[in-house]
C-alpha cells in the first residue's frame, strides 16, 4: 500500500520542549488510522506539521510524495481543526463555496450539496454559522475538509461536540470514505470509536510513537471465563487455545458449563498500558 | 483567469462579503454622512460668515480662499482619519487574532497559500479604505464648491495622496496583526498614526517659528512614517497656488502643509508599503499556526 503520508525521524520543538521526538508514521492508500495520545503528547502537533501549519524542527513529512505545506501536497488534503472556527455570517453553503474556489475544485453545486447531504446538513445549507449548533458546525467542518475530493483528510477530535446520533453519522462517513479510498488520520480521544473504525492505531505519549498496529494485534488475551453451575470462573492468562482443555477438564471433574468466553483486552487495556498512566 | 489571480479574487470577495453581512460599510455609510452633513452646515457659515473678515484690509487675505483651504484642510483631516480606522478595522487581527481564533487554518491550509492570502488580504483592506477616502474627498469638495465656490489649487493630486497614505496605514496595521494580539495590534496602529500626524505638527511648528530642528524632526518622521508626509503634501497641494499673504497664513496653519508631495516621496510611499507586506508575509510564513 503507497504511502499518502510518510513522516520520518519527525521533530517539532516549542521553546525548546520537545514536542515530537523522532516519529515514524505511515498511513496508506485508503487507510484509517487512529491517532490516540493523552493530551499535550503532540497528536496535533503531527497533523498540523502534515497540513503546514507548523513546521518542523527535524526529520521529514510527506504528503502524496511531495513535502508537507508545499502547494501539491496541501491540494490533495482535507483538514478539520480541533480549534476551529467559520465566520457566523456565512451559509453553511456560502462556506463551502468558497472552499471550492481556494482549492479549484470544479464539483459546484452538486458537491457541495453531495457533501451537506453526506453529513446530514442538506436541511441547513442556507442556515448562518452562527445560529448552527457547535455539533452541526463541526459536521459542516468535516464536509468543508472534503471540499475537492482529497485523497487525505486530517481530522483533529472531530467528534469532541457531536452528540451519539452526530457520532454515528461521523462513523458512517468514514466507512463511505474508506469506500472511497480516501485516507484518513484521527485523533481522538474516543477509543471506542477508533476501534471502531479504524484499520490501525498508533499510539503517541510525550512526543514518542510507543505502540502501532492493527486494533486486533494490540490487543492481548486476558484469560478465558467460564460460567458454571456453581458459578462464574476465570482462568487468567488463558487464551481461546486452551479453551477446549479447560472445558474438557471441567466437565469431566462433573461441573455443568452454561458459558464459555475468551476475554481480550480492550483498545482501552492497550492504551492506558502503553502511556502509563501519562496525562495531559 | 489564472489560479492565483482567482484565489486573489476570492479572497477580496470574501472580505467585501464580510464587510457587508456584518453592516460594517451600512455603519461606516451612516457615519460618513453624518460627518458630511455636519461640514456643508460648517462650510456654509463659515463661508456666510467670513465675509467680512479681512474688511477694510485692501483685500490683504482673501477670506473665500482662506476660509476655503481651511475648512477644506479639516476635512482632509478627517478623511484621512476615517480612511485609517476603516484600514486599521478591515485588517484586525487577519493573522494573530485569526489564528488564535482559528479562522484562520482552514484557509490556510488550501493550495493559496499565506503570501497570497495576505496580500488578498490587502488589497481588499487598501482598496476598500482607499475607495472611502476619493468618495468622501470627492464629497467634501462637492459640498465645499456647493457652499462657497471655491476649489483647491489641485484636485487629484490631494486625494490620491490620501488614498495612498490609508494603504500605508493598512499595511502597517497589517504587518501589526502578524505579531499582535487584536487589542494590542489596534493600539500600536493608533499610536503611531497618532506620532505620525503629531511630527508633521511639529514640522508644522518648525517652518512657522523657523526652527531648524523641528522641521527636521517632522521632516524625519515624515520618511519613517509616509502616510504623514503624503499627508502634510496634499495639503501643501490645496494652496500651493495661493499667493500673497493668504498663501503664507495658510501655510503656517495647521492645515497648511510645509513641503509638497515629490517624486521622491511617492517612490519611497510606494516602495515602503511593498516593504512592510513584505515584511509582514515574512513574518507570517515563519509562523507555526
Amino acid at each position: 500500500m503507497a504511502a499518502v503520508l510518510a513522516a520520518r525521524a519527525l521533530r517539532k520543538s516549542y521553546r525548546g520542549k520537545e514536542a515530537l521526538v523522532g516519529v515514524d508514521l505511515e498511513v496508506g492508500a485508503g487507510e484509517l488510522l487512529g491517532l490516540l495520545g493523552p493530551n499535550g503528547a503532540g497528536k496535533s502537533t503531527l497533523t498540523k506539521i502534515a497540513c503546514g501549519l507548523v513546521r518542523p524542527s527535524g526529520g521529514s513529512v510527506e504528503v502524496l510524495g511531495r513535502p508537507a505545506g508545499s502547494p501539491p501536497a496541501r491540494a490533495g488534503i482535507g483538514y478539520l481543526a480541533e480549534l476551529f472556527r467559520f465566520p457566523g455570517w456565512c451559509s453553511a453553503d456560502e462556506l463551502l463555496q468558497l472552499h471550492q474556489r481556494l482549492c479549484d475544485s470544479v464539483g459546484g453545486a452538486g458537491e457541495r450539496a453531495e457533501l451537506l447531504e453526506l453529513v446530514e446538513l442538506s436541511h441547513a445549507a442556507r442556515t448562518r454559522v452562527e445560529t448552527m449548533s457547535k455539533g452541526m458546525q463541526q459536521r459542516l467542518g468535516i464536509a468543508q475538509a472534503l471540499v475537492g475530493s482529497p485523497r487525505l483528510l486530517l481530522l483533529d477530535e472531530p467528534t469532541s461536540a457531536l452528540d451519539p446520533v452526530g457520532r454515528r453519522i461521523v462513523r458512517g462517513l468514514l466507512e463511505e470514505l474508506r469506500r472511497r479510498d480516501v485516507a484518513v488520520l484521527l485523533n481522538s480521544h474516543l477509543l471506542s470509536e477508533v476501534e471502531l473504525v479504524c484499520d490501525r492505531v498508533a499510539i503517541i505519549a510525550d512526543g514518542r510513537l510507543v505502540q502501532e498496529g492493527r486494533p486486533a494485534d494490540l490487543e492481548r488475551p486476558r484469560g478465558v471465563e467460564i460460567e458454571t453451575a456453581k458459578g462464574v470462573r476465570l482462568f487468567e492468562g488463558a487464551g481461546r487455545e486452551e479453551a477446549p482443555e479447560i472445558v474438557a477438564r471441567l466437565v469431566a471433574e462433573g461441573e455443568l458449563i452454561h458459558r464459555v468466553e475468551v476475554l481480550r483486552s480492550t483498545l482501552e487495556d492497550v492504551y492506558l498500558d502503553a502511556v502509563q498512566g501519562r496525562t495531559g | 483567469m489564472s489560479g492565483m489571480a482567482r484565489s486573489v479574487a476570492t479572497v477580496i470577495g470574501y472580505a467585501l462579503r464580510e464587510g457587508l453581512r456584518r453592516r460594517v460599510f451600512l455603519a461606516v455609510l451612516l457615519l460618513s454622512l453624518g460627518f458630511l452633513a455636519l461640514y456643508g452646515v460648517g462650510a456654509h457659515f463659515a463661508f456666510r460668515d467670513a465675509g467680512g473678515f479681512a474688511e477694510g484690509e485692501a483685500k490683504i487675505l482673501d477670506p473665500k480662499a482662506f476660509t476655503g483651504a481651511t475648512i477644506f484642510g479639516l476635512a482632509m483631516f478627517t478623511t484621512l482619519f476615517l480612511g485609517s480606522v476603516l484600514a486599521v478595522f478591515l485588517t484586525l487581527g487577519i493573522v494573530r487574532g485569526d489564528a488564535e481564533s482559528g479562522l484562520l487554518q482552514p484557509l490556510v491550509v488550501r493550495p493559496i497559500g499565506r503570501t497570497t492570502l495576505l496580500l488578498s488580504r490587502f488589497l481588499a483592506a487598501a482598496g476598500l479604505a482607499a475607495a472611502y477616502v476619493l468618495s468622501v474627498y470627492a464629497a467634501a469638495l462637492a459640498i465645499t464648491w456647493q457652499t462657497g465656490h471655491w476649489a483647491p489649487d489641485h484636485l487629484l493630486g490631494p486625494a490620491l495622496a490620501l488614498a495612498l497614505a490609508v494603504a500605508i496605514v493598512a499595511a502597517l496595521s497589517l504587518l501589526a496583526s502578524t505579531f499582535l494580539s487584536v487589542t494590542a495590534q489596534g493600539i500600536v496602529v493608533f499610536m503611531v498614526y497618532g506620532a505620525g500626524l503629531t511630527a508633521g505638527l511639529l514640522a508644522q511648528i518648525g517652518h512657522a517659528i523657523n526652527s531648524d530642528t523641528l522641521h527636521s524632526i517632522g521632516h524625519t518622521a515624515s520618511w519613517v512614517l509616509p502616510f504623514e508626509g503624503l499627508y502634510a503634501a496634499s495639503l501643501h497641494a490645496l494652496i500651493s497656488n495661493t499667493s500673497g499673504l493668504t498663501g503664507v497664513v495658510l501655510q503656517l496653519g495647521p492645515f497648511g502643509g510645509s513641503e509638497a508631495a515629490s517624486p521622491g516621496l511617492i517612490i519611497w510611499a510606494f516602495a515602503y508599503t511593498a516593504g512592510v507586506l513584505a515584511l509582514a508575509a515574512a513574518a507570517f510564513a515563519r509562523r507555526d499556526l
